[in-house]
């Protein structure tokens, strides 16, 4: 079992050495980086890592440079999972057989997927579940910026209802998408994976706590990451943490963690509730929803965060 | 550690058998694989294998054959050996992920149960899977039999894996036919399969902690084209020699010669098929029986090596002969069949321009027989005596109905 990281404060995690390099392609306030950053301090363990084609992988391994000072692998959209859950079989078989290379010996090295949304939720849902049922000993981590950034801002199913995107714009007679997000958190709790959590940027506390839980865990481990994306969203640059902590504070995105399939512990509750109102109104893809004729889309969203963090908080009652 | 098998100096194993044989002797370290008929047989058997400790590596059971191959290049890039098996849609899903395994440089080898492409569905076997492959920039090895599919599937490890080629390879067999036919088969030993493939050369694994490896980058417009063709450079210049090298010293080992273009009856031939896979011993059965019975001049030339395309080996094996029949077993759909074009192009470049003709034959699985052969053949002693084509230059042979024919 790996060692656990101490970290004591803000200063000291974000001067840690640095396994990604700042000097990346994505757009200035994506929360991308910020997040990968943060999981990847989170620990001392050798990494092998994967990512989906995305934002993230265009943006960090154009050759003849790379962002990535571990092993990191990319073939395809859909199939980052898989590429890493191989690479975790030829450990696994190498070990038994005594034959892993020398640099190997006295380490452990942790197996790490990362995906945006539409890799996860969509195109590559199907190769996370066939390795989540197999039960690979790695992480998947969807960036979760709730649209196909990647190729210019189209719908995904992680798309929230009402947000203006590319291929579901707000319109005369339109107000953007009309498809509710996809619970991905629910349904990689139900292949009865070891940890399942939702973690933001803003709560870096929250989040390195889940990620050092997660690589102590055994078995396949889902994070689903909140990444606040100042393109597609609309937002200034250097607003992506403010963004987030509206995000967490109006509980639009809360935080929680659901152990085996079925232990759900609520991991932050804000203090003081923002209204969605105010989460909605800083984005540009709901700014439509202000106009007379959708504002009741607003109230909707309201109800439909109320109830949600409701049922999350039965089910952290219930404790099944 | 795994328990050694014994084995009879001649077992009796169909084609998948001696694949799945091959591979357990490899003592791969990842498998990942998705069961498609008519290949389904390789990975049950290798998984029987593991059930019976006759193999101690990792056995991933994916979901979908595009898993599988994903699974294989994460497991190759990561550094160890790994192998896989596919058949027709099977291979269609992994299409894809086939160019990333080339394009990464990863010396995974693939079981290919060659078989008809849908729709109609169909699980009999042809050639359009191995065609589709043609681009993907992998190796493919192709066998005539339960023997040579053992053979080959054992020597691809060695061409692959060698640090001068890192590619992966392909080892064709024909569906049922060489899958599902049990056949005599000389297997080497544990001991000796082993140490013929020898251990896995680690070069660039993901796994040396001590020196981290990217794969998989962006190039775009100001590297892609130096990537891509620094790869084609090294299969056209690297590949033939490493091939015969492979070849000689396992006819060393077993005995058994293997060309990277055979060539039967061809040392005074004026007539030739060039074929695939199991078509090539039909056809050397009646060049044979051609030459006794009625003295005509018949060869067989067949590729052992698909790609890299064996441009002059072709051009040499067929260097004396008046008539070609290049038989595809394919469809076109809509063109002249692949091997008709490969071989055309080959021979536009030699001094001698024999007459070359296209049939289209065995699709889905359909019989091709020794009368089809010696139809074949008799057509090509036309067309050499006339130094022309006597009939159309491409031509459907074994179908129903009204004949079809172009050109």
């Amino acid at each position: 079992m790996s060692e656990i990281k101490k970290i004591k404060n803000l200063k000291e995690f974000s001067t840690s050495a640095d396994r990604f390099e700042g000097a990346n392609l994505l757009c200035p306030g994506c929360a991308h980086s910020i997040i990968v950053r943060e999981i990847l301090n989170a620990t001392h363990d050798p990494l092998i890592l994967g990512s989906a084609t995305g934002c993230l992988e265009v943006c960090t391994a154009v050759y003849p440079y790379t962002s990535w000072d571990n092993s990191w692998i990319h073939i395809g959209f859909e199939n980052a999972s898989t590429a890493v859950a191989g690479a975790e079989a030829m450990y696994k078989a190498r070990k038994r057989k005594g034959k892993l290379p020398a640099s190997c010996e006295g380490k452990t090295p942790k197996f790490v997927a990362f995906g945006g949304d539409g890799a996860t939720y969509d195109i590559g849902f199907q190769w996370i579940s066939g390795c989540f049922e197999r039960g690979h000993d790695m992480m998947y981590v969807c960036l979760d910026n709730e649209v196909y950034a990647n190729t210019g801002g189209q719908r995904s199913s992680s798309t929230p209802i009402g947000a203006s995107t590319v291929t579901t714009p707000a319109g005369r007679v339109s107000y953007g998408e009309k498809m509710m997000k996809k619970d991905i958190v629910g349904i990689m709790a139900a292949h009865g994976a070891p940890y399942v959590a939702q973690v933001a940027p803003n709560k870096w506390k929250d989040m390195v706590k889940k990620i050092q839980k997660g690589f102590q865990t055994e078995g396949p481990v889902f994070i689903n990451a909140m990444s606040a994306c100042t393109t597609e969203w609309k937002f200034a640059p250097d607003d992506t943490i403010a963004i987030s902590d509206l995000a967490t504070d109006s509980l639009v995105f809360p935080l929680y963690e659901i152990e085996n399939g079925t232990k759900l512990t609520i991991t932050y509750r804000p203090k003081n509730k923002v209204p969605v109102r105010d989460y909605l109104g800083a984005q540009g893809r709901f700014k439509h929803l202000f106009k007379p004729q959708y504002e009741y889309l607003i109230d909707e969203w309201q109800k439909m965060v109320d109830e949600r963090w409701e049922y999350l908080q039965r089910r952290e009652e219930a404790s099944v | 550690m795994a328990e050694k098998m014994e084995l009879n100096e001649v077992e009796v194993w169909d084609g998948n058998m001696a694949a799945s044989q091959a591979l357990r002797q490899a003592q791969i370290d990842v498998v990942a694989a998705y069961p498609i008929t008519p290949s389904t047989p390789v990975v049950q058997n290798y998984g029987s294998f593991l059930a019976n400790g006759y193999i101690d590596g990792e056995f991933v059971m994916v979901e979908s054959e595009h898993a599988a191959m994903s699974g294989c290049v994460g497991a190759a890039a990561a550094g160890g050996r790994v192998a896989t098996a596919t058949s027709s849609q099977g291979f269609a899903l992994m299409a894809e992920v086939l160019y990333q395994a080339s394009g990464m440089r990863l010396p995974i080898v693939l079981v290919v149960v060659n078989r008809a492409l849908a729709a109609p569905l169909n699980v009999n076997g042809d050639h359009s899977d191995m065609y589709m492959g043609r681009d993907s920039g992998w190796i493919q090895l192709d066998a005539f039999n339960a023997q040579e599919a053992y053979d080959l599937t054992l020597m691809a490890f060695k061409i692959g894996e060698d640090p001068e080629i890192r590619l992966p390879v392909m080892s064709h067999q024909d569906g049922f036919i060489t899958s599902h036919t049990a056949e005599n088969v000389r297997p080497l030993s544990d001991d000796e399969a082993y140490e013929f493939i020898g251990e896995y050369p680690m070069v660039n694994a993901m796994l040396d902690l001590a020196k981290p490896v990217t794969y998989g980058v962006q190039t775009e417009e100001d590297w892609h084209f130096e990537h891509k063709a620094r790869q084609h450079h090294d299969l056209m210049t690297k590949v033939f020699g490493k091939v015969d090298e492979v070849f000689d010293a396992f006819e060393k080992k077993t005995g058994r010669k293997y060309n990277i273009v055979e060539k039967y009856d061809m040392d005074d031939a004026e007539v030739a098929i060039v074929a695939l896979g199991t078509t090539v011993d039909t056809a050397k059965y009646v060049a044979d029986n051609l030459r006794k019975t009625k003295g005509i001049k018949a060869g067989v030339v067949a590729p052992r090596l698909f790609r890299p395309w064996p441009h002059e080996q072709m051009m040499e094996a067929l260097s004396g002969v008046k008539a070609v029949a290049c038989l595809d077993r394919s469809s076109p759909n809509g063109a002249f069949g692949m091997l008709f074009n490969e071989v055309s192009a080959t021979m536009y470049q030699s001094d001698n321009h024999p007459v070359i003709t296209n049939y289209i034959y065995g699709l889905g699985g359909r019989d091709f027989t020794v009368e089809h052969a010696e139809e074949i053949y008799s057509e090509l002693v036309a067309n050499a005596e006339a130094g022309k084509p006597t009939t159309p230059l491409q031509q459907f042979i074994g179908l129903r109905g009204p004949k079809l024919s172009f050109y």
